[in-house]
């Protein structure tokens, strides 16, 4: 008849030490080397070679964005020269353009009084000449008058 | 029945019987190992299938088992430590995993339909003689893991931080594997027998919530198993300085 054998039944019982208790400490520590070799080793091998394999690839893309900004900020540092000098040339042109430019203008402006004051300087002297030939001709005519009114007399 | 105190039916549990093997001068529990066996072998079938062929990739099983490794892993770490959790991973594991199959074996596999002369199958847990063992062995690793990796150094932890906790780390020797033992054994009978007991009472829906809780409670006594022995095995191989 079923009964329920709890505490040190003689046969049974919920706390019945026997050979169970060694062999299954047995079984388990045959386990644990069992599953050392189909299991942990194995899994263990792949996942520590996928986590190298993420962090060596990791690695390069973090050099090789290290590179491209690199390169980047180079590019933009000769960009800003390239502008700098192209500022500079159009602005020596345009300062080499009024230079022109002024000269020109001086050059035509001193001709121009130049020939002003050449032109005047003729005209004085050939006022100058037909006022003395007037002068000496008005004298010519005087004496000739003079000379005349003496002689009829 | 009618002689018990109570007309309980406990007879239908069969609490305390045992189909028991004969070896020689030896008594082994027989539905212990019978059902150890298959939940073994099916572990092992889930290994071998797992790892037949494993991939940078993985695929199927093999992200089942790798998922264990790391919970594993992370678990044996973050107790031992970085040093030596490598040398002590797999029996961490094995304890987990072994009890983890056993205990949801144990809830899961509906064993009452095979009827034994004597005794029942259920899970190997809810022996006490499989808690022992395993408690027992938790007992011996953490002896080898300090002794192996401070030698008699490790005698240190007795009187760290004083020698007054002398009596009380000597004590701790027999109350660690005590309460390993008879925390999981406890539980897992007693969730077999409220399991039972309900099924019993109220056949439908009532017992459908407890052996949920069942299961539960069956993955963290897997769990804090695990992590106490691995807690105790930190402990032995600490340095203290």
């Amino acid at each position: 008849m079923p009964t329920l054998f709890l505490f040190g039944a003689s046969e049974g019982g919920l706390f019945d030490f026997d050979a169970t208790l060694p062999l299954m400490a047995v079984q388990v520590v045959l386990l644990t080397f069992i599953l050392n070799a189909l299991f942990f080793k194995p899994v263990g091998r792949v996942v520590e070679e996928r986590e190298d394999y993420v962090n060596t690839s990791r690695a390069e893309a973090k050099k090789k964005i290290a590179e491209v900004e690199l390169l980047e900020t180079e590019l933009k540092e000769q960009l800003k020269e390239a502008r700098l000098s192209a500022q500079k040339v159009i602005l020596e042109a345009e300062q080499d353009s009024d230079n022109l430019y002024k000269e020109a203008l001086a050059l035509a402006t001193a001709e121009a009084n130049s020939s002003r004051e050449k032109a005047r300087l003729e005209i004085d002297s050939q006022r100058d000449d037909a006022l003395n030939q007037l002068k000496s001709e008005a004298d010519n005519l005087g004496n000739l008058i003079v000379e005349r009114l003496l002689a009829k007399k | 029945m009618g002689s018990l105190p109570f007309v309980f039916p406990f007879a239908e549990l069969e609490v305390g019987q045992h189909l028991y093997w004969q070896i020689g001068n030896f008594r082994i529990h027989g539905q212990v190992f019978m059902t150890s066996w298959l939940l073994i072998g099916a572990l092992l079938a889930l290994v071998v299938i797992g790892t037949k062929k494993m991939e940078r990739d993985p695929k199927g099983v093999q992200n089942l088992l790798e998922f264990l490794w790391d919970y594993i892993r992370d678990l044996a770490r973050t107790q031992i430590g970085e040093k030596v959790y490598r040398d002590w991973m797999p029996f961490i594991g094995t304890l987990f995993l072994f009890i983890f199959v056993s205990n949801w074996g144990g809830a899961l596999v509906p064993w009452k339909l095979i009827e034994l002369p004597s005794g029942e199958l259920g899970a190997p847990t809810a022996d006490i003689n499989t808690t022992v063992a395993l408690a027992l062995l938790v007992s011996l690793s953490y002896f080898y893991a300090g002794l192996s990796n401070k030698g008699l150094r490790y005698f240190e932890y007795y009187v760290h931080p004083t020698p007054i906790m002398l009596p009380f780390k000597i004590v701790e020797d027999f109350t660690k594997p005590l309460s390993l033992s008879f925390r999981l054994f406890g539980n897992i009978l007693a969730d077999e027998l409220v399991v039972a007991v309900l099924v019993f009472l109220v056949p439908l829906v009532l017992p459908v919530p407890v052996m949920f809780l069942g299961l539960f409670t069956s993955a963290i006594q897997a769990l804090i198993f695990a992590t106490l022995a691995a807690y105790y095995i930190g402990e032995a191989v600490e340095e203290h300085h």
